[in-house]
């Protein structure tokens, strides 16, 4: 049994939901039989992959469903031992080159040398180059991305790139130049109240319209998020009522509660406290820009036009901080400290002005 | 000439090598098979003539074709301007299609480069001593060439490997290195190198080019929309000629090009999202700015796309004041960089408005 997600995914750009327009040129653009080097980037659970892969299907047909799960080894030149999972038809291959860390070069490099020098196997389909999709490329190390620009063009007439990144400011613009833009947004809220009806319809279920749009409220825009929360609420409670709960992650929760602790008290021991909790949420996965803005998102609601001003100021920075360095949790408690002292400074001149 | 001058009946001519297939067709089996070639590649300038626009470093290499010396040469540049077809071109005409193996060695990034291979292998390539003459006996420089693609990738030592090297082998071998920021370049190195600066393609030349390319291709254009071509593209010739052909994919073969199209495929971010952006900067409520920065952000807009658009927007804002937008660009200027770093879009996106929204709504 197959998640909802997983189970109603499209797989034609014919079937595609929303931005319909987009899925038109994109099936215009494979018409011809090629196109250049695609970089699709948007925001998560947009849909970026499901068009990708709805994309390929355009291109080669059925062919690109039947998926083979391998793990691909690699020697870096100082002779250490990589591998990499990739999923791969015979037309196509896909890898998270980030899964390597710092290697992700050399992964780049095999990987698109080997396919490029593998023809076809199959030339009924007549295509003379094959897909590599990258994914998570904002991720790539910089050594990586250099690395990408000659052999984009070099290996041009075998292989075409499709990658696909969630912001593309951390593409060199050397690589932004050889690529085609294909930007695809969020779905709007109706959109995924409709999204949501169509699901539950097919599952046979009954799904209250403002159940609907408290999910697609909560998702953010998050396809993949709302349709869980969807499927989470189906288990929890069937037939639906319009107001039960819609439950939401339990980080989140403790996240919040982290932020009323940050509120409630400024001291170095509440600081202490709070790092035991950030520890926690990076422990369990948490990617730290997460983090720093629900932190944000909480702590912003108990100030003032001017201070919020001065929090997000402090924020940015610090999130810039975490990306170029090396442990996440310097940086986070950095800001929480930051914080309270903004905070604590505001609270006093607060009651300094009432006598 | 000499062929023609031994007169029919004597020596046979000297052979000429085979006519490379011309690009867009392969055999296979006999037969033709159309091969899909991009336009970037197909319109890739082939010879030293070819390329627009970078009239310093043509004239050098024109000289080096008709027999003079060539120095040691240092590329730099924006991304699509010609680096990379310029070098590929002269090394071409240099040597001929036969020698071109011998006496060009390409390194690019995607190579090995650290400081074993530049004390190797391009020692080793730049000892193998050169003639000046080609194999069909036409005269060709006594130099290699060793060309270093994307040089600002290359770690410092590797950098100083590199400069003992060139040092050493002034007599047999001349090196190219090109890349986009020449800073990144130590100075030993870039003093030893005659510097040419690769300008984005000019207005002119560009719209010349592009007009060829949909004549070449059959694709009819309007003369809008090659105004917002150049305009989105910045002298970048290649997002240029990728844009068109992506554009006129989507027309079909009746259709026209005309500047929506443009827009749509390059993501640019509509005015009137700018304009809402601007509006919420005005009114003073982090709220209302919150809100639309999310928004933005959900649609998913590059965030260096949105800053570059903000910024020729903010400096013919005429209500701002000088002093206002010089503190706004400096902000800009710093979440740039913090972009490039690879920081948070939201959160740059709302440092820059909300220092923007200050600017607006408390300083006079
Ligand atoms: N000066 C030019 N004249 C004509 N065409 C150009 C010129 N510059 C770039 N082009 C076009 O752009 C494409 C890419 O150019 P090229 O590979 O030389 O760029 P580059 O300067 O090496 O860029 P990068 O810094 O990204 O490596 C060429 O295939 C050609 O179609
Ligand atoms: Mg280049």
């Amino acid at each position: 049994m197959s998640l909802w997600v997983d189970k109603y995914r499209p797989t034609t750009l014919a079937k595609l939901d929303y931005h319909k327009d987009q899925a038109a040129h994109l099936k215009k653009l494979v018409q011809g039989g090629d196109f250049p080097h695609l970089l699709v980037y948007g925001p998560s659970g947009a849909g970026k992959k499901t068009r990708v892969m709805c994309t390929l299907r355009e291109l080669y047909g059925s062919g690109v469903e039947k998926l083979r799960i391998e793990h691909n080894n690699f020697t870096t030149p100082s002779n250490k031992k990589l591998e990499i999972v990739s999923i791969s038809s015979n037309y196509h291959i896909e890898v998270n080159p980030s899964d390597v860390g710092i290697q992700d070069r050399v992964v780049i490099q095999e990987l698109i040398k080997n396919v490029a020098q593998v023809n076809q196997l199959d030339s009924s389909t007549q295509k003379d180059f094959k897909v590599v999709v990258l994914t998570e490329v904002d991720r790539l190390s910089r050594d990586a991305q250099h690395a990408l620009r000659r052999t984009m063009e070099k290996y041009m007439s075998t292989c075409r790139l499709i990658l696909v990144c969630n912001s593309t400011s951390k593409v060199i613009p050397a690589i932004r130049s050889r690529c085609l833009g294909v930007r695809v947004a969020a779905p709007s809220a109706d959109e995924i109240v409709q999204m949501l009806q169509t699901v539950c319809k097919k599952e046979g279920l009954n799904l209250p319209s403002e159940l609907a749009r408290r999910i697609a409220d909560k998702s953010q825009g998050n396809l993949r998020r709302a349709l869980l929360m969807c499927e989470a609420c189906k288990v929890q409670q069937y037939p639906f009522s319009a107001d039960q709960d819609v439950s939401e992650p339990d980080w989140e929760v403790f996240l919040r509660d982290t932020a009323s602790m940050i509120v409630q008290e400024q001291s170095p021991r509440r600081l202490l406290e709070v790092r035991g909790r950030l520890y926690e949420l990076l422990s369990h996965c948490i990617p730290a820009d997460v983090i720093m803005k629900g932190l944000l998102q909480e702590l912003l609601q108990n100030c003032d036009g001017e201070l919020k001003t001065e929090v997000v100021q402090s924020a940015a920075h610090f999130e810039h901080r975490l990306q170029s360095g090396q442990k996440a949790i310097y940086h986070i408690e950095a800001f929480v400290a930051r914080f309270m002292a903004i905070y604590k400074r505001f609270l006093e001149e607060g009651i300094a002005d009432l006598f | 000439m000499q062929a023609f001058l031994k007169g029919p009946g004597g020596a046979p001519p000297a052979k000429k090598p085979a006519p490379a297939p011309a690009p867009g067709t392969s055999k296979k089996d006999g037969k033709p098979v159309k091969k899909h070639i991009p336009w970037v590649e197909k319109y890739r300038p082939r010879t030293v003539d070819d390329v627009a626009h970078q009239d310093e470093v043509v004239a050098v290499l024109r000289k080096t074709l008709e027999g003079s010396d060539l120095p040691n040469l240092l590329f730099y540049g924006p991304p699509g301007t010609g680096k990379t077809s310029t070098i590929l071109a002269a090394a071409r005409a240099l040597y001929g299609h036969d020698l071109y193996k011998d006496r060009v060695l390409e390194l690019n990034a995607s190579d090995e480069r650290g400081i074993s291979v530049v004390r190797e292998k391009v020692k080793k390539f730049s000892q193998l001593t050169a003639s000046a003459t080609r194999p069909d006996g036409k005269p060709c420089p006594p130099y290699k060439i060793i060309i270093l693609d994307e040089a600002d990738s290359m770690t410092s030592p590797a950098q100083a490997a590199l400069r003992r090297t060139m040092e050493k082998e002034t007599k047999t071998t001349r090196f190219c290195l090109i890349c986009n920021y020449v800073t990144r370049i130590i100075e030993p190195i870039t003093s030893r190198c005659a510097k040419f600066r690769f300008k984005p393609l000019g207005v002119g030349v560009m719209s010349e080019r592009l007009k060829h390319i949909c004549q070449e291709e059959n694709v009819k254009i309007e003369e809008e929309a090659i105004q917002t071509l150049m305009q989105i593209s910045e002298g970048d010739m290649r997002k240029a000629v990728m844009f068109l052909q992506s554009a006129s994919r989507l027309c079909g073969q009746d259709g026209s090009v005309n500047s929506q199209i443009i827009r749509d495929i390059t993501g640019v971010v509509p005015e009137d999202l700018l304009d809402e952006v601007l509006k919420v900067c005005r009114s003073d409520s982090y709220e209302k700015l919150d809100a639309t920065v999310k928004k933005v952000i959900r649609e998913g807009y590059a965030g260096s796309q949105i800053l570059s658009q903000f910024h020729d927007k903010l400096v013919a804002m005429e209500e701002v004041s000088d002093k206002q937008k010089s503190v706004i660009c400096e902000k800009m200027a710093l979440v740039d960089k913090c972009l490039l770093d690879g920081a948070d879009e939201y959160l740059q996106l709302m440092a820059l408005f909300s220092t923007v929204m200050h600017q607006m709504c408390h300083a006079e």
